[in-house]
């Protein structure tokens, strides 16, 4: 069992604060992914789960234990580093083994534990070798297996794909789902890549500028972002942004006059969170939901831009009416050309409509 | 035209190296052809002597105690190699890795130090030599010549250590390392060419210091060899024994020749790393 509890944890450096205050739950077995723009703070909330920095204030429970001030290897976590950060001296066998010998195991257990890590990695062949014989991927699948050896109750990812090429990084990310599935343990992982976020987690975590700006499972937070900056970041393309004015507010419904001058009739669920007529409001629309005009509800003229063709899908960026640019996704065998007049749909209950605070209605 | 050029141009390049060559080499080379030879030949020029004379290499063992001396000197300059790797080292870690209050004016304090000219340091370093009993013993010796050798030794491994990755630390640190245990596991095995490359610059320093030597030591038994080279005496006052003299030069340099051949490598990665990434 091993469940970590944030609590109003912050984090200053000098006089910066670049952790200010996050409260977050992370259950037994559960693989939480941190996601957010560079220098949102991700890898340093896990620096300091890991031990490696100091909590400014509040606190850090592993198991219900305070582990504010307790050395990174009392707090049983193994840290999986963006540079591998292999001991290049050392042979793979002794790179998994360091922290079992540290601990003062006996050979028998090192030998046992190692060769079992170096099965399910599949690098059972490499473990004579040295790293700097190794190629990027086997790098990274050593540098799994000495957090893999140590048997933690907490599994820390600290971008650990970024080095890889893509191909290589698709398959790792698949082999760490199927860790997750063997081994049964935590893990939190960090990372920029949103790809990464939806298919690994089991929640994602955004951070932006030290603050969790919402927690939960992929495809809530993609169905349901809280606010403009989770909407925007989650997605690729991402969600087109439409500037509106409402018009009529009912229960569970809003209206908003888009720029072309169409209304267009969002249903909302939590009411309209004090949005009135005449509020100038945000309309949020993924570029699948962005249809041909005979199926949608309301209609946007503009001229292509450009045809991004991406061989199974195709997105069309579109400038519309209010000088706003609007992807759509299309067939790739759309026929549209660069400058083309076209008009694109927009479906009601595929929109999510945020308010001037940035909140979602 | 430009082939013309092109071989003016190399001629002269030759010829600029062989310049060079000669006058680092011709020293050495005029030492070893002095030193084969006795008595009146020394003042013949020749190329190579024509019949080698080894008489003033068993002169120097026979009269002076030479090799005494030479046993001094690599006792001084081994013990100054390993006590001041030793505190340069973990210096390094300190330097290199913790950030504490005043670090930079340590930083700085520690590279004028080695900027003292060795005479401004003799007179107060005679006072602490005597102070501690050490007058005319090796300790003396080691005492002083680490004031030469801790400042660039501390200097190059603290840049060397700032080198290397953080994350190999951090990860040491999640596998439950001591620091110490950081510095003897992880990072002394990785700083080997740089170990090895200031450890034989702190040995050259120790194996050629001079003023120190002359001033501390008092005793033929206690002398290291460049004192003992300049104080190889004729049989007369009005003899100069250059032939001996040579002699010695020759068997104190070859084992530095030998040295910096063996570690010639290690030296040159040594005096790059950090320059770029490896």
């Amino acid at each position: 069992m091993a469940q970590v509890k944030l609590r109003g944890v912050t984090k200053s450096f000098g006089a910066v604060q670049v952790i200010k205050g996050v409260d977050l739950d992370i259950g037994h077995r559960e693989f939480v992914v941190f996601v957010g723009p560079s220098g949102c703070g991700k890898s340093t909330l896990l620096r300091l789960i890991a031990g490696l920095e100091d909590i400014t204030s509040g606190e850090l429970l592993i198991d219900g234990e305070r582990m504010n001030a307790a050395l990174p290897s009392q707090r049983g976590v193994a840290m999986v580093f963006q540079s591998y950060a292999l001991y290049p001296h050392m042979s793979v066998f002794e790179n998994m083994a360091f922290g079992l010998k540290l601990a003062k195991a006996d050979k028998a257990t090192v030998d046992e534990r190692v060769r079992q890590a170096a099965r399910i990695l599949q690098i059972e062949e490499l473990l004579q070798r040295k790293p700097r014989q190794l190629s990027g991927g086997q790098r990274q699948r050593v540098a799994i297996g000495r957090a893999i050896t140590r048997n933690p109750k907490v599994f820390l990812f600290d971008e650990p794909l970024s080095n890889l090429d893509a191909a290589l990084r698709v398959q790792m990310r698949i082999e760490l789902s199927r860790l997750h599935e063997e081994l049964g343990t935590t893990m939190v992982y960090v990372t920029h890549d949103q790809v990464e976020a939806m298919t690994l987690a089991n929640r994602i975590v955004v951070l932006n500028a030290g603050r969790v700006e919402q927690v939960g499972a992929p495809l809530e937070l993609y169905q349901h972002p809280r606010n403009l900056f989770v909407a925007g970041f989650l997605g690729s393309p991402r969600m087109n942004f439409i500037k509106g004015v409402a018009e009529a507010v009912r229960p569970g419904q809003l209206t908003v006059r888009l720029p072309g001058g169409a209304p267009l009739a969002v249903p909302v669920k939590n009411g309209s969170r004090g949005v009135q007529a005449g509020t100038e409001v945000t309309v949020g629309i993924r570029p699948e939901h962005v249809v041909a005009p005979e199926r949608a509800d309301a209609v946007l003229k503009g001229g292509v831009l450009v045809v991004e063709q991406l061989g199974a899908e195709s997105f069309m960026y579109v400038r519309t009416e209010g000088e706003q640019t609007v992807v759509a996704r299309r067939d790739p065998s759309i026929g549209v050309r660069p400058s083309e007049l076209v008009q694109v749909g927009l479906q009601a209950k595929a929109c999510h409509v945020f308010g001037p605070d940035g909140l979602a209605v | 035209m430009g082939g013309a050029r092109r071989i003016v141009g190399r001629a002269f390049f030759y010829l600029l190296v062989a310049a060079i060559v000669v006058y680092t080499v011709f020293p050495f080379y005029w030492a070893i052809v002095s030193s084969l030879k006795e008595g009146s030949a020394l003042y013949r020029v020749e190329a190579l002597p024509p019949d080698p004379a080894w008489g003033n290499y068993a002169a120097i063992f026979a009269q002076q105690n030479f090799g005494r001396n030479i046993l001094n000197s690599v006792i001084v300059a081994a013990s100054v190699v390993a006590i001041s790797l030793f505190l340069s080292v973990t210096a390094a870690y300190a330097l290199g890795r913790i950030e504490f209050r005043g670090r930079k004016l340590m930083l700085l304090t520690i590279l004028s130090v080695s900027m003292f000219p060795q005479v401004a340091v003799l007179s107060g370093m005679f006072e602490l030599v005597s102070w501690l009993g050490l007058y005319d013993t090796l300790g003396s010796l080691v005492l002083s010549y680490l004031i030469l050798t801790l400042p660039f030794t501390t200097w190059v491994l603290t840049t060397f250590v700032r080198e290397l990755p953080k994350e190999l630390e951090e990860a040491a640190l999640v596998d439950g390392a001591k620091p110490f245990t950081i510095i003897r596991k992880v990072f002394l095995p990785i700083m080997w060419p740089a170990l090895a490359t200031t450890g034989l610059l702190a040995f050259i320093t120790a194996w050629n210091e001079f003023m120190f030597a002359i001033t501390f030591t008092l005793s033929n038994a206690k002398r290291t060899v460049p004192v003992a080279i300049a104080l190889i005496s004729g049989a007369s006052r009005f003899e100069l024994p250059w032939g001996r003299v040579m002699a010695a030069s020759v068997i104190v340099t070859v084992p530095l020749v030998v040295l910096v051949l063996i570690f010639q490598r290690r030296i040159v990665s040594g005096l790059t790393a950090g320059a770029v990434k490896g």
